[in-house]
């Protein structure tokens, strides 16, 4: 009886991850061949306004590039100071909130950013844009920060400061060394996130059919045209999303996986 | 050097503060107009952008019915709870006016996309908590290493993917099915829910499995040393064990899905009507904000910068809540 | 003898050498026995083969034979035949295991004694009851714990927390009880208790201990066995093995010129 049970259970355990893993294959499986039967090189020589995406891509890159270039090094400080210099309830307090952060709706980010931003500014922006991505990688970079500089053992900066470097020093020139690779991962595996982004782009940067690189203005995004050429009634059109939609999960599977082959390596 | 450095990083530190705060004043803020106009009984309040006249305003709003029986996926709880709000809506719906010589003024509520917020939620993690539970006991206990480890990463992978995807492999190819088995429209707050579902599966079977992998092996060991079968170690030691994780685990992905825009705007319809069945079509609040934020202005603006502030308000006492009483030690 | 092991070989998966080779030894009935050596003798894992424990993770390969007493017909059986899950359950009911640190299951104490009692298929509320009781009063954890039986097993001191794990796996009832450095992460006072527990216990059970301490080896056990690289070099009557070793390999071990 017990085994009958214990047989029944395992069964529809693994029955459930076949459930589970046979639609998560299907959407690939659909995502490759109706992205792939739409994809065409020309597509990265061509802006939207001429049926391709050269602009969306770029404009895309672009947001989330000047995003990290904001985020990573505020994050880095941030997490720095929880695990070093943070005391107390005031760095536990910091620690939990950017955790919240972490899982805060993106969507009402783009509405503060629309509120701050947008609003005052006068009209959408890949500025705006750029901010509200930043936003989302604050908090994914200081957990990383925070949670790899936490395994660097005690002795190291021991160590460090016994031989009198004072401790900043230690932190830059030893600390950090020592969580460089796990570090490195996080911020890939963050700004893979941040690349797929589209909820705090809709109202923020919008998108764009030309090519630009104005920040001041309505900025090509690819997720977001994603979301346009999706819903229009054209066959062409949502051909169009497809291979943008294809395009875009192998540029974050690949972004995710080189970080996952960088701590593999490290692990060696 | 020391102390600027230090500086620097307290303050770099103190901006996830500042900007929380930020997001809560300015969204207050921007919803004032509403707040004041609405108060409280937005969130009762079904009417969306409807015309009515000036005096009968701010009087209770229109009674809604909602037709319980069809709504047989619902959890009782959710039932209870609408239930309760059309307690208070007793209806003066005689609203009889004549538009000529009557003013008329433009009403907001948001009990709409709140309702329909709170029913894909429930959906998505009725559909999808008892698969990711399986997956995560496939992957832990069941499935020797050679085939959980690559399909660990297979999961965690997946869940890596933009959430616009799911939108629209599910429009396309998933709807389709579902009506057919089903009936109804394919854009409904089923077809929503169970996307969503399907969106928050690896994130949520991902964190379970790695709560269930904190159980040490040696506990393990001597629960089978007793002749523990596979099952009964699994129910008495490891999900003991580990509850505190897996229950923090749902609860995040929970909050995950309040706030998902991306997957259920695909399918959810976008219309501001009450599902009478569980195939209608209907809005959630990150949808209403997606599709409607760009046109918005005035009190139409401030009033989804009030659902914004209510859905902020809800995920984040969500996530609190997990964070702080079920994954305090999870570090 | 209630167990013979007979040109046993062991190999971990993966691995290309053997762990274990060639092992010929046999556990007294209600006596102790230990298994001593430096670490990475293999004593561990000869211990977790016998009642097969290595089976949870796949790959691990078997040779020759390891004999257990079948109490009902009198005949030895080969415990590494067996296949099936249910045989499985049977074999470590038969022969219990206590672990290096203490192991108290997530639940009150009373559940942890009862749960192995549960899994035997006991029902009835007040046989489970009396059994835990006494489980207790053989663990010699029952006055210190009687009035709070309902509360968690994790608030017990370390020392208390092996005592239960013990009292679980004696109210079973095994035949042989294997105990993996059952000391090994406790205090001297908890170890005495431990120990004289320990040789409390074998009127009732035989007892294979592995330890790394060697007083503790001559002090309570009968027969010894001395590991060393895989293999068995010595196994005789402890007093032989600590006083008159025939080996200049166990000669220099216990006198500490080694390990």
């Amino acid at each position: 009886m017990r085994l009958l049970i214990n047989k029944i259970i395992l069964a529809l355990s693994t029955l459930s991850a076949l459930i589970g893993l046979g639609f998560l294959g299907w959407i690939l499986i659909t995502l490759f061949i109706k992205g792939l039967g739409s994809f065409h090189f020309s597509l990265f020589l061509n802006d939207l306004i001429d049926g391709g995406l050269r602009n969306l891509i770029i404009g895309q890159f672009i947001m989330a590039g000047i995003a990290g270039l904001v985020g990573i090094p505020l994050g880095m400080v941030a997490g720095i100071y929880l695990r070093e210099y943070g005391r107390g309830r005031y760095a536990n307090t910091i620690r939990n909130l950017s955790d919240i952060m972490m899982s805060a709706p993106s969507i009402v980010i783009g509405a503060f950013v629309y509120a701050i931003i947008v609003i005052p500014t006068g009209g959408t922006s890949g500025f705006a844009g750029a901010v509200s991505l930043a936003i989302m990688m604050l908090p994914i970079v200081i957990n990383t920060t925070d949670n790899m500089l936490s395994l660097v053992p005690k002795e190291l900066r021991e160590a460090g400061i016994a031989l009198g470097a004072s401790k900043y020093k230690v932190i830059i020139d030893i600390v950090i060394r020592a969580a460089k690779v796990g570090i490195m991962t996080g911020i890939l595996l963050a700004f893979a996130r941040i690349i797929g982004e589209t909820a705090p782009l809709l109202f923020t940067s919008e998108t764009s059919n030309y090519f630009t690189m104005d920040l001041t203005q309505s900025f090509p995004s690819l997720t977001v045209s994603i979301y346009d050429l999706a819903n229009e009634p054209e066959e062409s059109s949502r051909d169009l999303a497809w291979a943008a939609s294809f395009i875009l999960t192998v540029l974050v599977l690949c972004i995710n996986l080189t970080g996952r082959f960088i701590t593999r390596n490290k692990n060696k | 050097m020391e102390k600027i450095f230090q500086k620097i990083s307290l303050s770099s530190a103190s901006l996830v503060f500042v900007i929380l705060i930020g997001i809560f004043i300015t969204l207050f803020n921007a919803s004032k107009p509403a707040i004041d106009e609405f108060g409280f009984n937005f969130i009762t309040d079904a009417r969306w952008n409807e015309e009515v006249p000036l005096d009968d305003a701010k009087k209770a709003p229109a009674s809604v019915e909602i037709n319980l029986d069809d709504m047989d996926f619902a959890s009782n709880d959710e039932i209870l709870l609408d239930d309760d709000m059309l307690l208070d809506e007793s209806g003066d719906d005689d609203i009889l006016f004549d538009e000529e010589d009557s003013q008329t003024k433009t009403v907001y509520g948001g009990l709409i996309p709140i309702v329909g917020t709170l029913l894909t939620t429930a959906i998505a993690l009725a559909f999808a908590l008892p698969i990711a539970m399986g997956i995560a006991v496939f992957l832990a206990e069941i499935a020797p290493k050679n085939i959980s480890h690559p399909v660990g990463i297979a999961i965690e992978l997946l869940a890596a993917i933009p959430s616009i995807i799911f939108g629209m492999w599910g429009l396309y190819y998933f709807a389709p099915i579902v009506a057919d088995l089903v009936g109804g429209y394919q854009v409904s707050l089923l077809t929503a829910g169970l996307v969503l579902g399907i969106m928050i599966l690896p994130f949520m079977a991902a964190i379970t499995r790695d709560s269930m992998n904190t159980t040490p092996d040696v506990l393990k060991e001597s629960a089978y040393a007793m002749g523990a079968t596979k099952f009964e170690v699994i129910k008495d030691i490891i999900f003991p064990y580990s509850k505190v994780g897996i229950i923090g685990s749902i609860i995040l992905a929970l909050g995950r899905a309040l706030g998902e825009t991306m997957a259920v705007a695909f399918l959810i319809g976008s219309i501001f009507s009450l599902p009478q069945a569980i195939n209608d079509p209907t809005i959630s609040i990150p949808v209403a904000m997606a599709n409607n934020f760009g046109e918005a202005s005035g009190l139409g603006e401030s009033s989804l910068f009030y659902l914004a502030l209510i859905l902020f308000v809800i995920s984040f006492g969500v996530i609190s809540f997990a964070k702080l009483y079920f994954l305090k030690g999870a570090k | 003898m209630v167990m013979s092991i007979e040109k046993f070989s062991f190999t971990y998966a993966g691995a290309s050498a053997p762990s274990l080779k060639n092992i010929n030894m046999e556990i007294a009935k209600n006596k102790i026995t230990s298994l001593i050596g430096p670490s990475g003798c293999g004593k561990s894992t000869l211990l977790r083969s016998m009642n097969r424990i290595h089976d949870l993770y796949p790959g691990n390969k078997y040779d020759g034979k390891i004999k257990l007493l079948n109490e009902d017909s009198g005949k030895m059986e080969n415990i590494l035949d067996i296949k099936k899950e249910n045989d499985f359950i049977n074999l470590r009911q038969k022969v219990g295991m206590i672990f290096q640190k203490p192991t108290p299951f997530p639940m009150s104490i009373f559940d942890n004694i009862a749960y192995g009692l549960k899994i035997a298929g006991i029902k009835n509320k007040t046989e489970i009851a009396d059994r835990v009781e006494q489980a207790l009063k053989d663990g010699a954890l029952y006055k210190e714990v009687h009035d709070r039986l309902n509360k968690s097993a994790m608030g017990l001191s370390g020392g208390q927390q092996q005592r239960l794990c013990i009292a679980r796996a004696v109210a079973v009832k095994p035949e042989i009880l294997l105990f993996d450095e059952p000391t090994s992460a406790l205090d001297p006072i908890s170890t005495a208790a431990i120990e004289e527990l320990i040789v409390e216990l074998k009127k009732d059970v035989s007892i294979a201990i592995v330890t790394h301490n060697m007083q503790q080896a001559s002090r309570i056990s009968v027969y010894t066995a001395f590991m060393y690289l895989g293999d068995l070099v010595e196994f005789d009557k402890t007093e032989n093995i600590f006083l008159n070793p025939k080996e200049k390999q166990t000669e220099d071990y216990i006198t500490g010129r080694f390990g």
